[in-house]
């Protein structure tokens, strides 16, 4: 499958291993990526928040450079890039005069954005809508077992439902439990999987921002859980890269690893913990680790 | 006629006595409310079972309660809906609403939390001097433009469910501030930036809103108020240039900033930049604070420090400064509201039920209308 891809900022910044994961694991799942250099930050909401339009221009921006390379599918790996360009896709597919106006201003670059010319899917939605969770069964090298995982989605992932175009027959808020089982890992609920991670306040009121990091890694501690997995690289910051801060507030040692998705996926498919760049965390994975080293030792 | 398990959360603070659950076979159509699932069990079995509710026509806002884990009005959510939303496929589970004292059952404080709050953002209107001898004669465009927000009908589901409030109970939360913007966008009214200064300045205010789309998903009436806190920020900050205690404006600048001149996020000149820059005395304690986790992040080579200091992909993103200029050199920001337009004819709205669609308003862009005008 070949897809224009979109790997978004922070994957390239202050979380590399989800971008290095992400190419790892493209061939073992035979996706082909075409990766779009030329486009810009998505804004996370921020941008959106100055000025709507702005916002919606720079994304409309990058769905034309990923109609442009000829692919029907456009992929991210971020949780914010997916309800951040959702949002700015529904505006701009709702009104003909808007995207008029919006496209004027991409004449210049020579680039127009079509509508609904281009699906943008997170690679959790690509590997379960279009992949399948049978294919991906049949490709596990080195099922999970025993390693017990809690979900956490990120906000723009699973919120709101109506735009994201979760209903019952597409539970794309259910995802992850449903990747973990395939993957032969167990699902551990807990209170955090659909909550904030505090990001975006991180700034702002840093208190109350990692007061919700450390209580969602603590509830997912309490419910026994070896470690979290994330598709999104800016909850993987509050919780992994801030969590000795997160711990401080929460008045308790966490120790919480977190994942990001493709190195979950990774690790099934048979890589090497180290490939995955699982060395490069704040919090290490040992859990996850010692796990993999002697399932690998036992095959 | 068909047969539905109610499983209700039980607590009297009163008895002493800790919360419990409470589990009741009703009998009612499968079109027929949640509402007259519960008033059954209590006229049938158990007639202390504490409901609020009054019109049972989703117009009052009494009946709030969470169910199957979303908040939402008891009396504007069919059965068979509420059965195909839960979680064993079996029972109906029905709580009190969250971020609210309980009174009983299912009734929580609403004066304790959430009136306190509305009360906080003084919400009425405060007239302009001299006050017309006649009536006020409004653009129609500007009442458009707070239908959204009026159509709020205080049932406190938002809060509820509101994470930020969650962790600071003091944050002023999403139905306060939503009504907050009832005002703002009111060109009637005289405090508009005072009304803003107010709630920038407050810790809890404006810029306390983690963004978590939950009370957006929690609206019965489509009041969407994270998107009414949005707009507050972009007339707080951009139009009147208001500098709020939470680095709010300065962070939301720090970024813009950095996106126009990088095009893809420089995250090392982010986090200083939100604190006025790398020198400034605001964000030298909030770097020595974050040295630790700098440090760590430097040893597993997260980043290094060539990369934090110049951002690699800056060179290509050169043209994208004429898309900043040009937008931002509009004379008045563009703003789409999709509930006050919806959607062109031949634009499939997103697949909904017609128990949860807002009300949609009438057709017609409504740009925001800068205060300067």
């Amino acid at each position: 499958m070949k897809v224009a891809y979109w790997p978004g900022c922070v994957s390239r910044g202050f979380t590399p291993e989800l971008h290095g994961s992400m190419a790892k694991i493209a061939p073992l799942l035979d996706i082909e990526l075409v990766e779009l250099d030329r486009a810009s930050c998505c804004g996370a909401g921020v941008i959106a928040e100055h000025n709507q339009e702005l916002a919606d221009t720079l994304n409309a921006r990058t769905f034309a450079l990923a109609q442009q390379t000829g692919n029907a599918m456009m992929m991210n790996i971020c949780s914010t890039c997916q309800g951040s360009q959702t949002e700015c896709q529904e505006r701009l597919d709702a009104n003909a005069e808007y995207r008029a106006i919006v496209n004027e201003s991409l004449r210049d670059e020579g680039l127009t954005y079509e509508k609904g010319g281009t699906l943008n899917k997170n690679l959790l939605w690509l590997v379960v809508e279009d992949i399948g969770l049978d294919e991906i069964r049949s490709r596990v090298k080195r099922p999970l077992t025993d390693l017990k995982v809690g979900p956490f989605y990120g906000c723009y992932i699973v919120r709101p439902q109506e735009r994201l175009g979760i209903s019952s027959d597409k539970p794309r808020d259910a995802y992850l439990g449903m990747l973990i089982e395939a993957l032969g890992g167990t699902v551990i609920d807990y209170a955090g999987t659909h909550k904030c991670c505090g990001f975006p306040i991180i700034t702002m009121n840093k208190e109350a921002s990692l007061k919700q990091a450390g209580r969602h890694l603590g509830d997912a501690l309490d419910a026994d859980a070896d470690c979290l997995v994330t598709p999104c690289p800016l909850c993987h910051l509050n919780l992994d890269l801030q969590q000795p801060l997160a711990e401080r507030l929460a008045g308790r040692e966490l120790g919480m690893p977190v994942l990001h998705l493709p190195q979950l996926l990774g690790l099934a498919l048979g890589l090497d913990p180290k490939e995955l760049g699982l060395n490069r965390h704040v919090v290490k994975p040992t859990s996850v680790i010692d796990w993999s080293e002697s399932v690998v030792a036992s095959v | 006629m068909a047969e539905f398990t109610l499983k209700l959360r039980r607590y009297d603070p009163e008895s002493g006595q800790p919360p419990y659950w409470d589990q009741h076979t009703i009998d009612l159509e499968p079109h027929r409310s949640v509402l007259e699932g519960i008033l059954q069990a209590k006229a049938r079995f158990d007639g202390s079972i504490g409901i609020r509710c009054s019109c049972r026509a989703a117009i009052c806002g009494s009946c709030g309660v969470r169910i199957n884990g979303q908040p939402g009005l008891a009396c504007h959510t069919h059965l068979d809906k509420a059965l195909a939303s839960s979680r064993d496929g079996a029972t109906i589970v029905v709580e009190p609403m969250g971020n609210m004292p309980i009174i009983k059952d299912l009734i929580v404080d609403m004066d304790a939390v959430h009136w306190k709050k509305v009360q906080r953002v003084t919400p009425w209107l405060i007239n302009k001097e001299p006050i017309p001898e006649r009536e006020y004669i409004v653009p129609h465009e500007n009442m458009v433009d707070v239908t959204q927000t009026m159509a709020c009908i205080q049932c406190g589901a938002c809060v509820s469910d509101c994470l930020s409030m969650e962790v600071d109970p003091l944050f002023v939360g999403p139905a306060a501030l939503a009504k907050a913007y009832r005002f703002v966008g009111d060109p009637r009214d005289a405090q508009q930036e005072a009304r803003l200064r107010d709630l920038s300045e407050d810790p809890h205010g404006i810029y306390d809103c983690t963004h978590c789309f939950k009370c957006i998903d929690a609206c019965p009436k489509g009041v969407a108020p994270m998107n009414q806190i949005m707009r507050l920020r972009r007339r707080a900050g951009s139009d009147f240039g208001i500098v709020d205690r939470n680095n709010g404006h300065r962070h939301e600048k720090a970024f813009v900033t950095n996106i126009r001149k990088n095009g893809l996020l420089h995250e090392a000149d982010l986090l200083p930049d939100s604190y006025g820059g790398k020198l400034h005395p605001r964000a030298v304690p909030e770097l020595l604070d974050s040295l630790p986790v700098i440090t760590t992040a430097l040893l597993r080579r997260k980043f290094t420090p060539a990369k934090a200091l110049r951002h690699p992909h800056r060179k290509e993103f050169k043209d994208l400064r004429d898309y900043f200029e040009k937008v931002e050199g509009r004379e008045q920001r563009l703003e789409l509201n999709l509930y006050i337009t919806g959607y062109d004819e031949d634009a499939a709205p997103p697949a909904d039920d017609a128990q949860n669609a807002p009300e949609q308003g009438e057709p017609g862009r409504t740009p925001e209308e800068s205060p300067s005008r």
